[in-house]
């Protein structure tokens, strides 16, 4: 936990080290900047007025060439310890009068006047030289040079250097201070609640508290409002734990239920099929046995009823059969595989052909049809639409069945099975898939009326859906998804 | 040679009626032994209460199983002879209403050497009873295990 403690104060002093530096070197160097500015102008206006003193005092020397006032008038500069060299030129532009500081011996580049100008400045390292026209009448009379020393320009400088780095070096101290206070007040709780975070994301132990600072600031709202959340998050943890519980022991409970309502249902339909059909084979079998024992006995009448008597058992049977298979559709448990459909199709095809080779019929099946199926299930739902697009097309004298898949952009592959045959009434559409719904009179087309609801059954557990289109004389399509 | 046994196993009369009729329309005479329950058809093949006493060498040619039977169902009976070292051999051909599929399951785990559901037609009954007629009592060679003793 060192680490990050440490990183975090290197960091915040770094930063107040270098932004103070930083601002103090920039208002160090504008200070000084405006000052040598300032301290130059000063300068030159200051040897500016000199050399105007000198320039008027010398005119009277000039005009009676008097060398020796003008010497007297330049030796005046003497009081100023900063007038190192001055002169007087003639208008010819020949030396007339010089003043030498002590120890000065040489003659420094002056600069010249441009034509229509009353002075001009040179300035050259560590020093100043200022021309001065000296005019009488509006007439050039000569030029006054004067040459001031700088050396108290960098004297300043040097001694603003030194107060900067006075100043930088208190503002690192204040600095480092500052740092350390923060660290103390701030870092250092910030620190402790990173690692208590890593701790709770670590270990998921949501009781764990940051300790308050004590004092009044940010820092203790940050920890107040962390440990808030981490209530929040205690409480919700509980009541999520406490929901998960319940619901699965909601759901085992339901499992049970529903694994119990089934096996009664399973049972329900075992002995529907053992002990239902019993009594049927009774009817049938004994009404077979008076028709053939008491032929001479029974007249014409007789015989009629026996025989409804006989059709309507072995329909009954027939009925009890479907009613077994569309339960054992619901409870059977489905395995998706691959599913060559096209190839299913094909040989339903052939099983109806083969049942009644007398019918023309032309089956058009696409190629290479693939389906994620169940495939005794979906052998189921293809045998019943194809079987019903065989029936309800026996009527047609060219009988045409297709079985196809529509791949809408997007959608699920959307196969269908289209005929020709006698259609329905589209009012009833959503009629014809339940349980012993037909719409078509038993002695047009004969059925039990399970085929579509046991097609529907199987599509929705397969998680699809199923639906029709169709209008009376004009054949029916049949639509399914898986 | 003595005349091959049928062991038509069956409580329901009406059944028994209806297939005693089958075959006798399709003119197998054979002598049918009918069993009313489990037990009953335990006690034939084993000679033991009612049938004390019996020549359990003679063994039925096919033994006609019904599955839903009082005391004994049809599991336990077969269970039972796939159990015992004289009966393990005998054709058993379970006859019942149902075709659920746990009792084709069941009924061939059990060892069941055929399985056919009786038809509600009549007509299909007789034909199905001369299938079988044909097949176990004509065609079928019995094992030899089940013959010696
Ligand atoms: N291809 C079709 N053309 C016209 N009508 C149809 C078609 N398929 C189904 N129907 C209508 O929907 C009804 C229900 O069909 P369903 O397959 O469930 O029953 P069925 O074919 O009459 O009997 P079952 O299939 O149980 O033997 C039919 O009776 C018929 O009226
Ligand atoms: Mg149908």
């Amino acid at each position: 936990m060192r680490l990050p403690n440490q990183k975090l104060s290197r960091n915040v002093t770094l930063i107040n080290l270098l932004v103070s530096a930083a601002a103090l070197l920039l208002a160090c160097a504008a200070f000084v900047g405006y000052d040598q500015i300032s301290f130059r102008r000063s300068m030159v206006s200051e040897v500016s007025v000199r050399a105007q003193i000198i320039a008027s005092n010398s005119v009277s020397a000039i005009l009676f060439n008097d060398a020796t006032s003008a010497r007297s008038t330049l030796s005046a500069l003497s009081a100023s310890a900063d007038v190192m060299w001055a002169g007087i030129c003639t208008a010819q532009g020949k030396s007339f009068a010089l003043y030498q500081r002590t120890g000065t011996d040489r003659v420094p580049a002056l600069p010249s006047i441009a034509p229509g100008q009353m002075q001009s400045v040179l300035f050259g390292n560590g020093d100043i030289v200022l021309a001065r026209a000296i005019i009488f009448r509006g007439r050039s009379l000569g030029t006054v040079y004067v040459e001031s020393d700088l050396s108290t320009i960098a004297q300043r400088r040097k001694e603003y250097a030194a107060i900067a780095l006075a100043v930088l070096l208190a503002s690192m101290v204040a600095a480092l201070l500052v740092s350390w206070l923060f660290a103390k007040s701030v870092a250092d709780p910030i620190v402790g609640l990173a690692a208590l975070t890593r701790d709770i994301t670590e270990h998921k132990d949501y009781s764990a508290r940051a300790i308050p600072t004590g004092r009044n600031d940010e820092v203790t709202l940050l920890i107040g409002s962390f440990n808030d959340m981490l209530g929040q998050i205690e409480r919700r943890d509980r009541a999520l734990r406490e929901a998960r519980a319940d619901l699965e022991r909601r759901v085992e409970e339901r499992t049970a239920q529903l694994t119990h309502a089934n096996k009664e249902l399973e049972s329900f339909s075992y002995s529907v099929s053992h002990d239902l059909r019993a009594p049927l084979r009774s009817i049938d079998g004994f009404s077979q046995a008076l028709l053939e024992d008491y032929d001479a006995k029974l007249d014409a009448a007789g015989k009629d009823y026996l025989r409804r008597i006989r059709a309507s058992a072995q329909r009954m049977g027939v009925l009890i059969d479907d009613l077994l298979n569309l339960g054992r559709v619901s409870r059977a448990t489905i395995q998706k595989e691959k599913v060559d459909a096209t190839a299913l199709a094909e040989s339903i095809a052939a099983d109806l052909r083969r049942a009644q080779p007398g019918r023309e019929v032309e089956f058009r099946i696409e190629k290479g049809m693939e389906a994620w199926a169940d495939p005794g299930l979906l052998r189921i739902v293809l045998d019943n639409l194809l079987n019903n697009a065989w029936k309800f097309t026996s009527k047609r004298g060219h009988a045409s069945i297709e079985f196809g898949l529509r791949r809408d952009n997007g959608g699920p592959a959307c196969y269908f099975v289209r005929d020709n045959g006698a259609g329905f009434d589209p009012k009833y559409a959503d009629r014809l898939f339940g349980a012993f719904q037909r719409l078509h009179a038993m002695t047009d087309f004969a059925g039990t009326g399970v085929g579509l609801a046991t097609v529907q059954r199987i599509i929705t557990r397969h998680g699809g859906s199923v639906w029709a289109e169709s209008a009376v004389d004009q054949g029916a399509v049949f639509y399914f998804t898986l | 040679m003595r005349e091959a046994v049928i062991l038509l196993v069956e409580d329901n009369p009406d059944d028994e009626a209806l297939t005693l009729r089958a075959l006798k329309k399709n003119n197998i005479q054979n002598e049918v032994v009918v069993a009313r329950d489990g037990r009953e058809a335990l006690d034939y093949l084993f000679g033991e209460g009612i049938y004390e006493g019996r020549d359990v060498r003679v063994k039925p040619q096919v033994i006609l199983l019904d599955l839903k039977l009082p005391k004994l169902d049809g599991f336990e009976v077969l269970r039972a002879m796939r159990g015992n070292e004289h009966t393990r051999l005998l054709p058993v051909v379970i006859l019942t209403s149902s075709n659920e599929e746990r009792d084709r399951i069941n009924g061939y785990g059990l060892g069941a050497n055929s399985y056919v559901r009786k038809p509600v037609e009549f007509g299909e009954f007789i034909e199905a009873v001369k299938q079988l007629g044909l097949y176990w009592l004509i065609l079928n060679q019995i094992a030899p295990a089940a013959g010696v003793l």
